[in-house]
Formats: C-alpha cells, structure tokens, sequence
C-alpha cells in the first residue's frame, strides 16, 4: 500500500483533467497528506471478510420490457455544446 | 408570515381557505427578497412558475380536492440544486454544467406534485456535493442565518438555511455522508437521511451511487414523516431502490417512547467534541430518560476507520460518476483537437478544487496496482461497519450521538484543509456506509455566539419511524426546534 509513488501528473491523466502546476503542486501535497490519513485502514484485520459494494444488493433488477416515455431527439440535443443533423459534434476521432 | 408555518400548519389554513398557496408563496418570496442578498441560500429562483403551481393549487382547493387526497397541495417546498426539476436549471454548483436545463423530473419531483407541493428554486451546495461547509461552490457560499461569518455547513447548506431563514416550507437535500444531517444541525433544522433504497434517486446527480439518498429539511419532526410519505417508496427508474409496501409516517408520532432503548457508542467520546455539544447532548440524553426511554452503553469498535473507508468508497465512485462530465453531450466544452484533449480541458476548466481532489483520489484508488490494497480493503472494512451497527441493533432500537463535533465553523476556517474538513464529518459519515437511516434535530444551543446544535438518532435499516417517534417526542417536550435567527 505504497502512497509514495502518487504520482499527481500520471493520476491527472487518467482522470482526464488538465491542471495548471500550481494546481499539481497543491493537490498533490494535499493528497498525499489524504492518502496518509487512509493508509491506516491497513491495520484492520479483514481476513475472511466479504466486501460490500452496495447496502442491500440486488441482482438482475428488470423492468417489464414496455415502451414508455423518453426523450424526443430535440430534447435530448437541447444542452448539447455543438450539434448537428440531430447528433451531437466532437473532434475528429480517426484519422 | 405563512412561510414561517410548518408543513401541518399551513396546510391546516390552506384546508380552511384561511389562506392561499399564491399568499403563501408570495410571503416565501417576500422573505427571500428581504434577506437572501445576505444568506445566499439561492443559486436560481423561477418566480412566475412558482406562482403559477400556486394558482394551480388554489384551484384544486377551490374545486374541493382535499389534504387527505394531496397532503402537500399548496405547500412551497425548495430544491438542493442537484435533484432535476423539468426546465429549470441544474448546476451542481459547478461551472461545468454550463446553461444546463434538466429535461425532465427527478421521481422525487413527480411525487411532490403528485402531492400537491410547489416545487420551487433551486438551493445552493457544495459543487456536487463535495463538502461538509457549502463553500465549495462555484457561484459563492451560503452563509449561517445565525452568525453570517460562519457556514450554514454542507453538502445541503443552501436548503438547511432556506428552510431556518423560513424561505419555503420544506426543502430537499441529499446525503452522502452527512449532507442533510450536518446542515440541519448548524442551523438548527430537522435533517432526514432515509434508508439506502427508500428513496428514489432517478434524476439525483450521482455523486456516490452507493451512499447517496435523497431526503427532507424540514421545521419540525412532523413536517418530516409528512415529506418521506410523499418522496418514499419503489421506483422502476431506480433499481437499487427496495420494493416494501410503507407505512404512513406521521402515524408512529404518538409521543410515547417508553420502553425503547437508546444506544450510546462508546467510540464516539472522541478528543476534540466541543464543550456545549457535549453538554448539550448529555443533557437531551437525560432528558430522553425522563421521557421513558432506556440508555445503554453500546460498542461500535470500527468507527475509527469511517472516515478512511468513506474517502476511498465515495470518490472511487465519484471518479466514475463524474466521468459523464467531459463537454461532449451537455455544459461546458473547451474545444481541444482531439477528444482526450477536449476533455482534459473542460474538466479542468469546470470542476473546482474539491471536486478535481476527489476525482483524482477516486481514480488513484481504483487504478491497477493500487485496487486491492485501497478500494478492496475499503469495501471489506466497509462490511465490518455495517456489521457493528447490525449488532448494536441486537441490543438497542436506536443510536443516539451528536450531529457533530462541533458547532458551525467560520468561513474559510477549514476550506485549505481538506483532511480536517473531511475528520468533521465523524459523526454522520458510517450511517451511509451501513446504509441505514439517521437523523439531526436541534437540541440546544451554544452560549456565546448563540448558534444551534444538533441531536442525531441513527436507526436500523427501514427504522424510520422509531427515529420519527423518538425525535417527535423529544421535540414536542423541548423548546429548540422554535427558535429561529435574526435576520
């Protein structure tokens, strides 16, 4: 459970979010001052402990297979940053 | 000064055509025009609309429809700005949703009309919920209606003052880890963070899918079975919420507590409670014990490691929620010329510090190589949480703690440290990793500055109405809950 190999730059990037590096600096600092305080979770015993993702799970939840209401195109377009021909416009992904 | 009434009190004067909805919702208006300019409870306000659901109301009344059929019909209530609410703004108190107007209604929103009540205004958060102090918004904080240098705290800081400032009725927040509870104490409101699958969070911005719950502010402990009635219950839009036929919640309000045993964790004497808190819980204890009920000394040995484990569960999460925010289909865009370079730019531009914090943290502890040693161990010291409180259950019908550590803090005194920010949170934060119900009702105050403090009941899950019953019955025998700031 190393902690001092965050390394800010690299997490940025997965996270797809662009920081200034006065930004790296501090978020960083103040991460590693987080990951610190979390690290103590290390002295828990779970050894044969099941792990929880949800409080009450439920599998295969289904709804009967019915039409119901949905958004027309128009409305699901209408906060749309750039749109066009009822789609929505993004930079060229392949060359 | 109808929006200084209660759920049940307005509606009794609405029944009798004392008053109006339109009169109502002109006093809410009224009182927000004289003093929001200092509490900034507000992120957008739609007052035609507001007026026009009142009118609404007023002919449903005219027309003979009843409270019995629409239990909140005329009732103004305000909404955390993170639950959707067709045509009106949604911001997230964040920069990156842009001009974003929601499409349609979140299910809690259809059932409150459903129910009658004007849904109106959109209340100020920390951005996305991130935050224990509503400072973490991106359009300014709001500020404690007792003592405007200090937070009103947070998430739902917006919505706790607007109901205490008597801007509406009721409000709606959501809770995470303290988010409802936390505000309603240091204002001194009545906070509800119901069961995990009680209600449904269709159309509530996900922020931690597995902990977050929609529930009610309100002025009293009434007022508050009186919204879960009409917000609980079953969703085919929500597939984690839980099937269960429910039971009218102001029907448990009987004033008797007799008999029901209140647990007191040993674990939560921590170093660093605040004086007057202690006291004043100590004191509502006592008083709890004259009333009839039973207190017993309980153990809930894993509380130490609540902060911990909430920090990896509900920013892994977070990390993936907010991978949605990326300028493609919705708010801001900064144009890049590639797409990793177009989203790199507008969720560096949109998300504010909190929110790149936890996004980041969430992706560390979830990235390959670090998965077992962090988001795995949280999960299973999750497990053991949940199952400290499952045992207290055995023994006690309810847990009795302060809200929090202390009472609200100045602006600016925490927000440069997040860890310190993160420890305040205690108290509430193990009610959602357990999933189970809590509470927060004002149980006295502090000398010197007056500000409020708060009593938390945590229940068993699906044990609302033994919290409701408990509270109620405090409430009804102590003087705290009709107390209001000057404003």
């Amino acid at each position: 459970m190393a902690s001092g190999d965050f390394n800010i730059q690299y997490v940025a990037h997965l996270a797809r979010i662009e920081l200034t590096p006065e930004e790296e600096s501090k978020l960083g600092q103040q991460l590693g001052g987080i990951l610190g305080y979390i690290n103590q979770l290390r002295e828990v015993d779970v050894s044969g402990v099941d792990p929880t993702a949800h409080a009450f799970p439920m599998v295969n939840v289904t709804r009967k297979d019915e039409l119901g209401q949905s958004l027309t195109n128009d409305e699901a377009l209408g906060n749309a940053p750039a749109r066009a021909n009822g789609l929505f416009v993004v930079p060229k992904i392949v060359e | 000064m109808l929006n200084r009434l209660t759920i049940s009190q307005l509606t009794a004067q609405l029944a009798t055509r004392k008053a109006s909805a339109l009169e109502a919702v002109r006093s809410c208006f009224d009182r927000i025009g004289e003093v929001d300019a200092r509490v900034h409870a507000f992120l957008s306000l739609d007052e035609p609309d507001a007026i026009r659901q009142a009118k609404q109301a007023d002919g449903l009344l005219d027309a003979g429809k009843t409270h019995a059929e629409m239990p909140l019909l005329g009732v103004p209530v305000a909404i955390k700005d993170v639950i959707s609410v067709r045509g009106q703004p949604l911001t997230c108190a964040s920069r990156i949703l842009g001009n974003y107007r929601s499409p349609y209604d979140a299910t809690v929103i259809e059932r409150l009309r459903a129910a009658g009540a004007i849904v109106f205004g959109r209340t100020n958060l920390d951005e996305f919920a991130m935050g224990s102090s509503t400072e973490n918004s991106a359009f300014g904080p709001t500020f404690n209606p007792w003592d405007l240098s200090r937070t009103p705290g947070g998430s739902s800081g917006g919505s706790a003052a607007a109901v205490v400032s008597d801007f509406c009725s009721a409000a709606l927040g959501s809770d995470t880890g303290g988010s409802i509870r936390q505000p309603a104490a240091l204002v001194g409101c009545v906070g509800f963070k119901p069961s995990y699958g009680l209600v449904s969070r269709s159309g509530l911005v996900a922020f931690a899918s597995s902990l977050d719950q929609i529930g009610p502010l309100t002025k009293d402990v009434r007022d508050a079975a009186m919204m879960l009635n009409a917000i609980s219950g079953w969703d085919q839009r929500d597939s984690t919420s839980i099937p269960k036929s429910l039971p009218d919640y102001t029907a448990c309000l009987s004033g008797e507590v007799k008999g029901i045993r209140l647990g007191i964790p040993k674990e939560y004497a921590i170093g660093g409670l605040d004086v007057e808190v202690d006291g004043a819980v100590k004191a509502a204890l006592k008083h709890l014990e004259r009333l009839g009920a039973e207190i017993v000394e309980i153990s809930l040995p894993h509380t130490e490691y609540s902060v911990a484990t909430y920090y990896i569960v509900a920013t892994a999460e977070a990390s993936a929620n907010l991978a949605r925010f990326d300028g493609v289909r919705y708010g801001l865009r900064i144009d890049g010329d590639d797409p990793l370079e177009l989203y790199s730019k507008t969720r560096g531009a949109g998300f504010g510090a909190e929110v790149k914090r936890r996004i980041i943290l969430g992706t560390y502890v979830l990235s390959s190589g670090y998965y077992d040693a962090y988001y795995l161990r949280a999960q299973k010291v999750r497990t053991l949480i949940r199952q400290d409180f499952l045992k207290a259950f055995e023994k006690v019908d309810a847990i009795v703690t302060p809200t929090t550590p202390g009472p609200a803090f100045k602006i600016g005194e925490k927000i440069e440290d997040p860890l310190q920010m993160y420890l305040s949170d205690i108290f509430t934060i193990s009610c959602n990793l357990a999933g189970i119900c809590g509470m927060s009702i004002p149980c006295g105050f502090t000398a010197n500055p007056k500000l409020p403090i708060g009593l938390q009941f945590l229940g068993r899950p699906f044990g609302e109405e033994t919290l409701l019953r408990v509270a109620h019955a405090f409430e009804q025998t102590t003087p705290w809950h009709k107390e209001r700031p000057v404003l």
